[in-house]
């Protein structure tokens, strides 16, 4: 169950059309060190990059977007720089993490431009398509800045789309977004992977990165704390003891119901209401409105006390007994 | 170039409420010289204040700041720029299609009220002078103004401290300084052209256009290069 597996699937054809490759890369800012010696290779599939803020995800996308000059190591993408060469952006497609967008412009204009900025054989017919791609069809001809937030990101990302890259960089997508838009915008990363694409998205919330069956690279204060498959790594994050404050409107009732539940390590009842300590954080979360449905307990407050993404985080780093190590990079 | 930027660039120039602010001065001009026209229309003693002070030393530079910072600062700021660098589209064509929308702009704003004051003032010929020195200063100073925004991140500030303590203040001063003032290559430049002597020509009219000529070229290089480096700030460790 060591995490630290290779970032591809090793069997998989790989071309160096669609490999973005970093080999010792550092980046500071004076005294800062932003990411420190992250050594991974991303191939075609689907990839997290997972951490909390300020891990260096932004820092590290920006570094394979050829945004940013590495301080130290070397970014390529399709065995070229990526650092002043503009040349990528024939195979690579950059979805940033600001939410600027030409509110002026039409989203049809947008994306129209996009195409037209990649020297596509045919901007129109492309602009469709990736307009098409994301469900903004029947609104491509209102103009941007009349958009909610999740449209304006999907916009972005038909831009993004529009040249078909076979390197695709998503900084944050999913923020924003509805429910219904993030399983489609999943499965249609999924849909790019699977034409042959490297997409690879960063995210702070575990539950995104769960619906990801690729790979996941986990940065923790600029480090590669962990990549591998999700669901080694999932593991390792579910097998920590979550702890909950719950307040109800009988706290004891409550309790013992509880203490009967297999996921429910421990209760304790203080008069500020109940700690509970669950051994899994989705068995439990699901079980407890059952459980207080049926003991008919309203239960007025829940709040996870150490659930902190930073926690999560050490805990994975430190490891329960080790397992992921501080720089568990694959070669 | 690329007719793509620069649609982009002029829509979103036009369209920010802040171009409305480049109207009041050209109309300002062009109304305190009919004034003193109508209240006296010998020029000699106004004719230099007006077309100097207020033109060349106002109204130009004011507004090739206002567009030559924004054509591609504004980007800079809100992160749109990315949508450009994004692209296979090379940095210089980028650059080229800035510099020609904001000097398009700024000459357009500036030189038909300059146009139209030196009719006033003394007829055609300065008219035409005015207008022409207008355009090419127009180039100049939005080169430098485009390259300020890539180069720092307070375009407008360091902008502002050159066309007034640098060409307003030490232009007057030290006669050093204006071999590196637009301002004074402008006035020569009109001066010389409109065939006028209410303007003062204090560089020669080869320097003044050889050096128009340098701060263009000079700009748009620096400009280019800076853009190729150019990096995107995010979260921090």
């Amino acid at each position: 169950m060591n995490p630290t597996l290779d970032a591809g699937p090793a069997a998989a054809p790989t071309t160096t059309a669609n490999t973005v490759e970093l080999r010792g890369v550092s980046r500071w800012y004076g005294n800062v060190v932003a990411v420190n010696d992250v050594t991974m290779t991303l191939r075609q599939g689907v990839t997290g990059l997972l951490g909390p803020n300020g891990a260096g995800k932004t820092t590290l996308l920006h570094m394979m977007a050829g945004f940013l000059s590495p301080s130290q190591g070397e970014v390529t993408v399709a065995g070229q720089p990526a650092w002043r060469n503009p040349e990528i952006y024939r195979t690579l497609g950059l979805v940033a993490d600001r939410e600027a967008v030409y509110g002026f412009l039409t989203a049809w204009q947008f994306v129209l431009a996009s195409a037209r900025l990649h020297k596509l054989p045919d901007p129109a017919g492309s602009a469709r398509q990736a307009l098409a791609q994301m469900e903004l069809t029947d609104v491509a001809q209102r103009r941007i800045e009349t958009f909610s937030k999740g449209m304006r990101q999907r916009t972005r990302v038909a831009a993004a789309l529009v040249h078909q890259p076979s390197v695709l960089l998503l900084d944050e997508p999913f923020n924003g977004m509805d429910p219904r838009q993030r399983m489609h915008m999943m499965a249609l990363l999924h849909r790019r992977a699977e034409a042959g694409a490297t997409v690879l998205f960063s995210s702070h919330i575990l539950a995104e990165v769960e619906q990801v069956s690729g790979t996941v690279q986990v940065i923790v204060a600029g480090r590669l704390a962990a990549s591998g498959d999700y669901r080694s790594i999932r593991r390792l994050m579910t097998h920590r003891p979550h702890v909950f404050a719950i307040r109800s409107s009988d706290d004891r009732r409550l309790a013992v119901a509880l203490l009967a539940e297999p996921a429910v390590a421990g209760v304790d009842v203080g008069p500020a209401g109940l700690t509970v300590r669950a051994s899994d954080y989705g068995t439990f979360a699901r079980a407890l409105p059952r459980i207080a449905l049926r003991e008919g307990v309203r239960v007025r407050q829940v709040t996870p006390s150490d659930e902190s993404l930073e926690s999560v985080f050490a805990y994975l780093v430190a490891g329960p007994s080790g397992v992921a190590g501080p720089n568990g990079g694959s070669a | 170039m690329n007719g793509t930027v620069a649609a982009i660039s002029a829509r979103a120039l036009l369209g920010r409420r802040r171009f409305l602010l480049l109207l009041p001065l050209p109309v300002l001009l062009v109304g305190l010289a009919a004034l003193a026209h109508a209240a006296q229309p010998d020029p000699t003693d106004w004719g230099g204040p007006v077309l100097a002070g207020l033109g060349f030393g106002v109204v130009l530079p004011m507004i090739a700041l206002l567009v030559g910072t924004a054509v591609l600062g504004a980007e800079i700021d809100d992160g749109t720029i990315v949508h450009l660098l994004a692209t296979p589209v090379a940095r210089r064509d980028i650059v080229l299609a800035k510099l020609l929308v904001a000097a398009g702009i700024t000459a357009a704003v500036s030189a038909v009220p300059m146009y139209l004051t030196g009719l006033i003032v003394a007829g055609g010929r300065l008219g035409l002078g005015l207008a022409l020195a207008s355009v090419l200063g127009s180039a100049a100073y939005s080169a430098v103004f485009l390259t300020l925004s890539v180069l720092t991140r307070r375009p407008v500030l360091i902008g502002l401290l050159y066309v007034l303590i640098w060409e307003g203040l030490l232009g007057n001063l030290l006669a050093g300084s204006r071999l590196l003032s637009i301002q004074q290559y402008t006035l020569t430049i009109a001066a010389k052209a409109g065939d006028t002597t209410l303007l003062p020509d204090k560089v020669s009219l080869p320097v003044a256009l050889v050096m128009t000529a340098v701060f263009l070229i000079g700009g748009t290089v620096l400009a280019i290069e800076r853009l190729r480096s150019f990096r995107l700030t995010g979260e921090t460790a």
